[in-house]
């Protein structure tokens, strides 16, 4: 593995992105939504394609999943 | 109950600092393995958040519009404050600088194989050039401490009396 398209990745962005600030004044829909395994990603692609490009909100996001999970009976 | 008054508020509150100490418990025990931090240290800072989280709930309880559950909402805060006290944990530690950038580690990071080494001394040296000569001074400086160091995003936001936008902004250009 080179890890070209790891770097190549990291360097392109979604025009879809829809940054920090609107992903996480989002993130507890979005969250509730994927943890209820709804479609999340195709009703909020501009959060879906943040989270995958942002670490730190895609980090948010997994601990809210977490969170989310550990509620369910 | 929470926006009420008296003995009724004051078991509510109680009742959600609890939840949110869970959380935040939790939350730190997820991340705790890839950090420097544990133990009571690890403990004190999901205390930390968790009162900090239930400040910012009561402030913005007007906030809720009920697009989720309460508590989704309420939890959300919580992890939010996880992240920013990891972030000023990080930046407290010695080790963190943002001026000095150590490229040799960059392959790693993006998990080549040290076959590929020449191949990745081009790319490094096309990819450094590009860093000093076309980034602004702030930009550079925070591709380094997030690119090149691994400093949590949320280490130059603090130091940098910044926000988290800014900074993915300033890393990431988006197509207009």
């Amino acid at each position: 593995m080179d890890g070209r398209p790891e770097l190549d990745r990291f360097l392109r962005t979604d025009p879809r992105d829809v940054g920090c600030a609107q992903a996480m004044e989002m993130l507890h829909v979005y969250a509730e939504l994927a943890a209820a395994g709804g479609p999340a990603e195709q009703r909020y692609p501009g959060i879906a394609a943040h989270l995958r490009a942002c670490g730190p909100c895609g980090e948010d996001f997994d601990g809210l999943l977490a969170a989310l999970r550990e509620q369910e009976p | 109950m929470l926006t009420g008054t008296g003995p009724a508020r004051e078991a509510a509150l109680a009742r959600l600092h609890e939840i949110l100490v869970r959380i935040a418990r939790a939350e730190v025990g997820r991340r705790g393995p890839r950090l420097q931090i544990a133990g009571p240290e690890l403990d004190d800072l999901a205390y930390q958040a968790a009162a900090d989280a239930l400040i910012a709930i009561t402030a913005k309880l007007g906030q809720f519009r009920g697009e989720s559950r309460f508590t989704t909402w309420a939890y959300k805060f919580v992890i939010f404050e996880v992240s920013a006290k990891i972030g000023r944990h990080f930046w407290r530690h010695p080790d963190v600088r943002l001026d000095a950038g150590d490229w040799n580690r960059l392959p790693a990071r993006f998990g080549s194989d040290p076959a590929q080494e020449a191949e990745w001394r081009d790319l490094l040296a096309a990819l450094r050039r590009a860093v000093d000569e076309e980034l602004t001074a702030r930009q550079r400086m925070i591709f380094v401490a997030i690119v090149l160091n691994d400093v949590p995003l949320d280490a130059p936001v603090i130091e940098l009396a910044s926000n988290r936008n800014t900074i993915y902004k300033n890393i990431v250009r988006r197509p207009a």
